[in-house]
């Protein structure tokens, strides 16, 4: 399309009055489509201003009252029985079990979800690649209560043999010393439940890299007389560093927000115990979803207030993730 | 590898075999895997037989370790180190996949042979209204029904929500600094736990404008976990439909909000559906957020607007939490319904795919 050239004819009363027609036609129908998407892509915006906002407007009041601090205190007692007695709450111990529990599920899940993705991209057979991977997305599928329940009744009892074994031959190392005997409801089980939790999401994100990987540098590599190994080691890993990073970070954002599977395996307990293998420790969503119906007005907020603290750390720990990986922009987390 | 100076001193009585030796060193016959796996059975069934080596765990877990000691040192004895590290490095990539499947398999069949139990059709189509956590009985009518409406109108609200940000982002925003913040922000939203999302909603909703807890208030906060979701994949398929239909839709004077919406969306719908139906699957088995928006009911309430609602996972949930051995039996059976429904989403999802592909 271009403008009239012919002579000088007269500015035609049209729809595109005003203006020299440009590649496209602006028409009413393009304006407001175009307001509809760009106002949904501002909803967006908005809705986590507005997560942001709301969790601080109503935790601000609680935290005004609570009589100790906040970040250092162990126990949570937000709604005392007697009058006389203030709100004190603190989030210490649940700070703990959610990043010792995150952390251990991060150290046991990111090398074995860096090997599935290895496998599924570089080592098992062309044609199984596909309908294996979908098995492992399929992990990703299962509903966290559903963790929960296995985790409870079926993980449980099989895994104080584990425990146990951990207890006797390396009960020199602290975290493995169990001084009471019993191995259930630990932050260990936690763990073991929410690396499982995590690894779709591990070795999905980096099967996503190493599939990306350009042939050129496995074909080199291979013709340099590197064993598979060795190309993989040589080729696949340095180039897919940044989003092997990048999988584990976003793993452990998963398993620092994970609320129900926890809540149901772990027996709440206000402490930081760092035997992992006994039981009783808390986490910031399991107490939320915990202790939500019994709470008053002021644990509501105080629960608001240690949601807000979660949100924040995933927030840090998915942006970091994100930045990572934005250096290779095609990959993205969700599935 | 066969040093290049050496060469031209060696003996001329060198056979091609020796020349064929130095060049490519020994390997490993290809039965080596399976004959390695026979011998470190029979080798760790005789020490699970004559020394005290407890229960089938460690049985197959010392059998394990003897196939890579077997199977790593004979490669290393014939083929060298660089292939025996090979071998271990093959070995263990295998056994990541197989650590990844058997919790899978032991979820399903634990899901499927305890909740087999309970799944009946009775359970199916009775609430549990005036039952007693230690009765067996009642069922999962009433939270089927929450599911339905719940996860019903969080698709109404976050299917179209997610795909329109999606065009936005394909189609007009390209590259520009809002649509950058837009993109950037729902890879954030992505990893918002869950529980937050509810947090968010009964502090706005019920908090602040006076709403109850109910249904609906459950839905907004699923409808928050699933548009992000829809956006990537969305995203995803609408950056697949070649240019040239754009352009040559152009070129026949066709505006561009009709070009997408003529042109570019139906040929990706197929990716689309599957996308938002995996984004359903998933937040269908959301818990936590729930837990906090719509409360525990044992009734059935078909209004999601006003009252507590139950739903599939808030009934696990309640029914774990009773911790009789009847309820546990329907915490199973409601798992039972729980994975037939989101597993069903999913593979009907994935054919869809698979259909549309093969077009």
């Amino acid at each position: 399309m271009t403008t009239t050239t012919v002579g000088s004819a007269p500015a035609a009363p049209g729809p595109h009055e005003g203006s020299p027609i440009r590649g496209t036609a602006v028409r009413p129908g393009d304006r407001v489509f175009r307001g509809l998407t760009r106002g949904a892509g501002i909803l967006v915006l908005l809705i986590m201003a507005a997560i942001a906002v709301f969790l601080v407007w109503r935790a601000v009041p609680a935290l005004r009252q609570d009589s100790v601090s906040f970040f250092t205190y162990q126990q949570w007692f937000p709604d005392p029985s007697s009058d006389a007695a203030k709100p004190a709450f603190g989030i210490a111990a649940l700070a703990f079990g959610t990043i010792v529990s995150a952390f251990v599920a991060m150290l046991l899940a990111v090398p074995v979800g860096y090997g599935i993705a290895l496998f599924i991209s570089h080592y098992a057979p062309r044609r199984l690649a596909s309908p294996l991977a979908y098995l492992v997305d399929l992990l990703a599928a299962v509903p966290s209560i559903i963790f929960g329940l296995w985790g409870l009744e079926f993980l449980m009892p099989r895994s104080v043999g584990l425990m146990k074994w951990l207890n006797d031959h390396l009960g020199f190392v602290p975290i493995f010393d169990n001084r009471l005997g019993v191995y259930t409801r630990s932050l260990a089980l936690a763990s073991i439940v929410l690396a499982i939790m995590i690894l779709p999401t591990v070795s999905a994100i980096s099967r996503e890299v190493f599939r990306q990987v350009p042939l050129g540098h496995i074909e080199a590599a291979l013709a340099l007389g590197a064993t598979r190994w060795e190309m993989v080691r040589t080729a696949v890993i340095p180039f897919g560093t940044p989003g092997m990073i990048s999988a584990a970070m976003l793993g452990l954002g998963r398993a620092l927000g994970e609320t129900i599977a926890v809540a149901l395996v772990l027996s709440s307990t206000f402490s930081i115990n760092g035997h992992i293998t006994e039981p009783g420790a808390n986490t910031f969503a399991a107490n939320i979803a915990n202790r939500w119906n019994e709470a008053g007005s002021v644990g509501l907020g105080a629960l608001v207030a240690s949601g807000l603290v979660l949100f924040v750390i995933t927030l840090v720990v998915n942006s970091l993730a994100r930045l990572i990986i934005e250096r290779r922009r095609e990959f993205s987390g969700a599935n | 590898m066969a040093a290049p100076g050496s060469a031209p001193t060696s003996a001329p009585a060198a056979s091609e075999t020796v020349l064929h030796r130095a060049l490519s060193g020994g390997t490993l016959p290809r039965w080596a895997p399976w004959a390695s796996a026979l011998a470190a059975a029979v080798l760790a069934a005789a020490l699970a037989a004559l020394t005290p080596v407890s229960g089938r765990a460690g049985t197959l877990l010392v059998g394990a370790l003897l196939f890579v000691v077997i199977e790593t040192g004979w490669s290393f004895a014939v083929e060298g180190r660089r292939h025996a590290k090979d071998r271990l490095a093959t070995t263990l990539v295998y056994a990541c996949f197989l650590v990844a499947v058997t919790p899978l398999v032991a979820i399903l069949a634990s899901v499927v042979a305890e909740g087999s139990k309970v799944f009946t059709v009775p359970f199916l189509t009775h609430s549990m209204r005036n039952i007693d956590p230690r009765q067996s009985g009642g069922g999962v009518y009433h939270a089927l029904i929450g599911t339905m409406e719940q996860v019903g109108i969080a698709a109404l609200l976050g299917v179209p929500i997610g795909i329109l940000v999606a065009i936005y982002l394909v189609e007009y925003g390209r590259g520009g600094r809002l649509a950058r913040a837009i993109s950037f922000f729902v890879d954030v939203m992505t990893g918002v736990p869950s529980i937050v999302a509810g947090l968010f909603v009964y502090t706005g909703l019920v908090l602040t404008l006076g709403f109850e807890r109910s249904g609906f208030a459950g839905s907004l906060a699923l409808a928050i976990l699933m548009i992000p979701v829809v956006v990537r994949s969305t995203e995803e398929m609408l950056k697949l439909v070649p240019n040239e239909l754009r352009e040559s839709s152009y070129a026949l004077g066709v505006p561009k909000y009709r070009t997408i919406l003529r042109v570019v969306v139906p040929t990706a719908i197929g990716g689309i559906i599957t996308g938002a139906m995996l984004a359903i699957a998933r937040v269908a088995g959301e818990t936590a957020p729930l837990l906090l928006t719509t409360f525990l009911s044992q009734s059935i309430n078909p209004n999601p607007f006003a009252d507590p609602q139950a739903s599939i996972p808030t009934f696990v949930w309640d029914q774990i939490s009773q911790g009789t051995n009847a309820s546990v039996a329907r915490a199973w059976a409601g798992a039972l319904t729980l994975i037939l429904l989101v597993m069903g989403l999913n593979l009907l999802a994935r054919g869809i795919a698979h259909l549309n592909r093969a077009k």
